[in-house]
């Protein structure tokens, strides 16, 4: 069980990372990541809903949609909890931990609509979907996190490469997204490096 | 009766997420204080930053929680700081109206380059190479990091120094944070003159860099009968509260680098030669 999930957590964030060798979440990855403290604050954001979107979805599959056949139906059933459960962190936050509230501010809703948490949440759903429901729970939950752990390291990264790449001085042509998708590529390349760790 | 069930069961979860999340808006629902959007209202709304808080919806909050005073803002314009007074039940405590003042006066015919700078159009860049292109450590660099600063357009590079167009500055201070260097000083709005240095070397130092460089010789120091003007760390500085404007630093000046404005109608005219 122990080296399961320890496999689980370096595949997630290293070796299978959601930006760099499963292309999700690219969007928030270009977006917010001109400065490194608001990388941050975007990666936590999504660590916290991919984490709960997770727990609420593998229930969401396990009870309801299993039962009644409905298993056909994942994805607008998983769009519907996830952008609800957004909307409720949203509120709950805002009324509980107003500074946490603040730090995350716009990022929040914008997680609502972020492919990199259905996508979590879909592959949760085909990978553990055989397991016993307390075993797909918690290694749901696990994934989730990990998944977003490893897309806050990536966006973290990207964002001080950014930081820096802002200062040069490339030809014209490359100046503003050009240069960071370059860059971006290069980062990939790097963590594809990753890809010929076997574990297990 | 697949389909049926499918039908039931998404209307079923819809409804129950949605009766959820009214619930969860009456339990967490937050009391905004109307005032803060009445106070933001009175704002600028440029978000530059010169009070110290994020933005202005920011500044309005701390207005609202008694951390700020509402004159906190001074790109604002007074019957504005009037309004959010009378919005908070103060009175108003009036204020000083302030302008951005870019302190060298080292333009291109006069300030010695150490080398030919040719990066990235942007003081900050410049300034970690060496401290910039100038020879003179405290002088503006004249790249504009200032001038992309400036939420109300007022800054332009003239000459390779930075120079404020005083019709349109607020006196936010937002260029002041911006530059590198620190050359770009808050000063009252109606001071009639200023130093346009900020060379704290010696002389001998100054003069190599610099045509125009105060190298504290302390002849405006004593010229002035009003103990307003000091020579402190080889450089001459204003008390612009004992100023009363009377020219005689300005016609004592070797370097002739004390400048003077002279408030015309709406705006400021700026000389800087005697006359």
């Amino acid at each position: 069980m122990f080296g399961d999930i320890l496999v689980l957590m370096l595949s997630a964030v290293l070796i299978e990372n959601f930006i760099f060798s499963r292309f999700l979440g690219c969007c928030p990855f270009l977006g917010v990541s001109e400065k490194p403290d608001t990388a941050l604050g975007m990666g936590c954001a999504v660590i916290f809903v991919m984490t709960l979107a997770s727990a609420a979805c593998n229930l969401v599959y396990n009870f309801i949609l299993v039962p009644f056949n409905l298993e056909y139906l994942y994805t607008i059933a998983f769009i519907l909890v996830i952008a609800a459960l957004v909307q409720f962190i949203e509120m709950f936050l805002r009324k509980a931990v107003p500074s946490l509230y603040n730090a995350l501010g716009i990022y929040l809703p914008l997680i609502t609509t972020n492919c990199a948490v259905l996508g979590a949440v879909i592959l949760n759903m085909q990978k553990y979907s055989d397991m016993a429901r307390g075993q797909s729970f918690i290694f749901s939950v696990l994934f989730g996190f990990f998944a977003a752990v490893g897309f806050t390291l990536a966006i973290v990264i990207f964002a001080g490469v950014r930081a820096r790449v802002e200062y040069a001085d490339p030809p014209k042509c490359f100046k503003g997204m050009p240069i960071a998708l370059v860059t971006a590529g290069l980062i990939a390349m790097a963590f594809s490096g990753f890809s010929g760790a076997t574990i297990g | 009766m697949d389909i049926l069930w499918a039908v039931v069961w998404f209307a079923v979860l819809g409804i129950v997420l949605g009766v959820l999340l009214a619930i969860a808006s009456k339990i967490f629902a937050v009391k905004v204080d109307p005032r803060i959007e009445e106070i933001s209202d009175c704002l600028p709304g440029a978000n530059c930053g010169g009070c110290g808080f994020s933005g202005c919806g920011a500044l309005a909050q701390a207005i609202v929680e008694g951390k700020a005073s509402p004159n906190a803002c001074n790109a604002a314009e007074d019957d504005s700081i009037e309004k959010i007074s009378g919005i908070m039940g103060i009175s108003n405590e009036g204020r000083v109206r302030m302008r951005a003042q870019v302190m060298c006066s080292g333009t291109y015919q006069h300030a010695v380059k150490k080398y030919l700078y040719e990066g990235e159009q942007d003081c900050i860049a410049a300034a970690r190479l060496g401290g910039g292109d100038k020879l003179c450590p405290y002088g503006c660099i004249g790249l504009g990091s200032c001038v992309s600063a400036c939420k109300f357009d007022a800054i332009s590079i003239i000459d390779g120094v930075a120079a404020v167009d005083y019709h349109k500055c607020t006196g936010c201070g937002a260029c002041t944070v911006s530059c590198p260097k620190g050359t770009i000083k808050l000063i009252p709005y109606d001071s009639k003159h200023w130093v346009g240095c900020e060379a704290a070397d010696k002389g001998a130092a100054v003069r190599k860099y610099c045509d125009v460089g105060c190298f504290g010789c302390k002849l405006c120091e004593k010229a002035c009968e009003f103990d307003a003007i000091k020579v402190v760390n080889n450089i001459a500085a204003i008390d612009y509260t004992k100023c009363t404007g009377c020219d005689k630093c300005v016609d004592a000046c070797p370097r002739n680098i004390i400048w003077s404005s002279e408030a015309q109608g709406n705006g400021l005219i700026i000389t800087r030669t005697k006359e």
